[in-house]
């Protein structure tokens, strides 16, 4: 595997999917995805924002610094977007001309 | 809002959820106690309409509070909620106002018709009730007919193009060795398979000591879940069980007045769909400020949010994962909430259930005061006491004009 540090996600637009409602939480969030009714938790308050945030930004990575989160759990974020991903909670923002 | 409370930051979700959220995520919404058949097993004792339940207006403005809540999706039962004139309006009105609804069926109103409409509306889930496999064992608990009616539902919801629905099934005694019947008739209607756990609730508490699952059939179900938990869904049913090993997929915690609770067909709020009864009543969506103030607020899920102890689990090396068990569980069969749940894996319910327990009675009952030709051939073995005493009255449902029969209903 490549650096998670330097996850190509870090660069790409990405974006929290539109299905998606957030309701906020003591630990952070709950989010619920209306198309696929997956429910899930997100545990911590810079990840919420994070999510919230994504399409404000041009990738992943200044969202990331707007967040105020710490470089070196960069990697930590960029697996949890990946695992988001996997029931589209969090989308590529890239696709949707071609849509 | 959030109670600004001290709150620890991290840990488990668990741990979390042990303190409650600002809504639940588990929500059982009973529209109406009356019901087509006779379930022995029924957690709320239902069969007849109570006449305080809530009008169309009432609903729809709990359905606006849940939208406001960011309350996603509401698990619909009964009774038969599709019995309900104005069932299918307010399917679409909680659909409109975002919010998602999953409802409990026997089928009796599932024609090819209404299975189209359901086939072409988004955020719908349909649970259809099957206890048996196979008609002998599954009209024996739900009356004569009732697995043709659910069937008949099941192939119409598949004919229509309806994909994905939920057969749900109580788990007991006679239908254990129907675990793998149970997931290839799932498989040939494209549905999921839901088990639960017999609780000692509503009409549950009558039949509970003939149908719950023996000692070595906790073991079965335990092996089976293990080895097709991921294609099974199971709620929060058999946390309990973890302590025979590994944790199970699912809910691992009682979320009573934490994640889950219940709103009754008259408003009342209660810690859980399975604790219909004074103890645990938390308060009325009419007459306490709505369904936000009594879940936020109330004294009851205040409590259950606090920190508990272990009592006599505590030591035990299982605790963890298994938590004591299932809190309506220990209540209707009598034994104390802070020790081992009734069907404990270690055994120590059954000596539980052995020694001094009162089991308290019944405080909410809706059952049919007179049989019907639904009635399950179970209950007429049973020589079960009369729930109250206007069930005494051969004549109780046929007085025209009767007032609406104290002791049943209150
Ligand atoms: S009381 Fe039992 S059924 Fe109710 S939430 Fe707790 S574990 Fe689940
Ligand atoms: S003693 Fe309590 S915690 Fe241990 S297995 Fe039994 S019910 Fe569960």
């Amino acid at each position: 595997m490549s650096d998670p540090q330097h996850d190509p996600i870090l660069d790409q637009a990405w974006v929290l999917s539109p299905s998606v409602a957030l309701r906020p939480e003591p630990f952070g969030a709950l989010a619920y995805h209306f198309g696929n009714r997956k429910l899930t938790f997100l545990k911590r308050r810079e990840l919420v924002v994070l999510v919230e945030t994504l399409g404000e930004h041009p990738d992943v990575r200044s969202a990331l610094v707007a967040a105020g989160v710490p470089e070196v759990e960069y990697g930590a974020y960029c697996s949890a977007l990946h695992s988001l991903a996997g029931t589209d909670m969090v989308r590529p923002r890239t696709r949707e001309v071609a849509a | 809002m959030t109670a600004v409370q001290e709150r620890p930051v991290g840990g488990s979700l668990v741990d979390q959820f042990e303190l409650g959220l600002d809504a639940p995520i588990c929500l059982t919404w009973e529209l109406t106690y009356a019901c087509n058949l006779e379930c022995a097993h029924c957690l709320s004792s239902s069969g007849r309409r109570d006449p305080r339940e809530l009008s169309t207006e009432q609903c729809e403005a709990v359905i606006d509070e849940l939208q406001r809540m960011q309350v996603f999706y509401v698990n619909i039962g009964g009774g038969e909620p599709t019995i309900r004139p104005d069932f299918w309006h307010l399917l679409e009105y909680a659909v409109d106002h975002q919010v998602g609804v999953k409802f409990s069926t026997n089928g009796v109103r599932i024609t090819p018709e209404r299975a189209r409409f359901l086939a072409s509306t988004d955020y719908v889930d349909v649970q259809i009730s099957l206890d048996g496999a196979t008609a002998e064992v599954n009209d024996y608990v739900r009356g004569p007919g009732s697995y043709d009616t659910a069937l008949t539902a099941l192939r119409n919801l598949q004919e229509a193009g309806f994909e994905d629905a939920k057969i749900s099934v109580v788990c007991t005694r006679e239908n254990i060795g129907q675990l793998d019947e149970f997931k290839a008739l799932a498989d040939r209607f494209g549905a999921t398979l839901r088990l639960t756990r017999l609780r000692p609730s509503g009409r549950g508490a009558d039949v509970w000591d003939e149908l719950h699952p023996l000692p070595g059939q906790q073991k079965v179900l335990y092996d089976w879940l293990i080895a097709h938990g991921e294609d099974v869904l199971t709620g929060d049913s058999f946390f309990h069980l973890a302590a025979f090993g590994e944790k199970l997929p699912g809910l691992n915690l009682c979320g009573a007045g934490r994640v889950v609770c219940l709103i009754d067909p008259v408003g009342d709020v209660y810690a859980c769909p399975f604790a219909i009864h004074e103890n645990f009543l938390a308060g009325n969506v009419l007459s306490d400020g709505g369904f936000q103030r009594v879940w936020q607020a109330s004294e009851l899920f205040t409590e259950l949010r606090s920190p508990q102890t272990g009592g006599a689990c505590a030591k035990c090396s299982f605790y963890d994962a298994c938590r004591g068990g299932c809190m309506a569980a220990k209540f209707f069969t009598g034994l104390p909430l802070d020790g081992p749940d009734p069907e404990c894996v270690r055994g120590l319910g059954e000596s539980a259930l052995a020694g001094e327990r009162t089991v308290p009675p019944a405080s909410r009952d809706h059952s049919k005061a007179a049989p019907t030709r639904n009635q399950p051939v179970m209950l007429t073995l049973l020589s079960r006491p009369p729930v109250s005493a206007c069930a005494e009255s051969p004549l109780a449902d046929y007085a025209p004009g009767a007032p609406e029969q104290k002791g049943c209903c209150a």
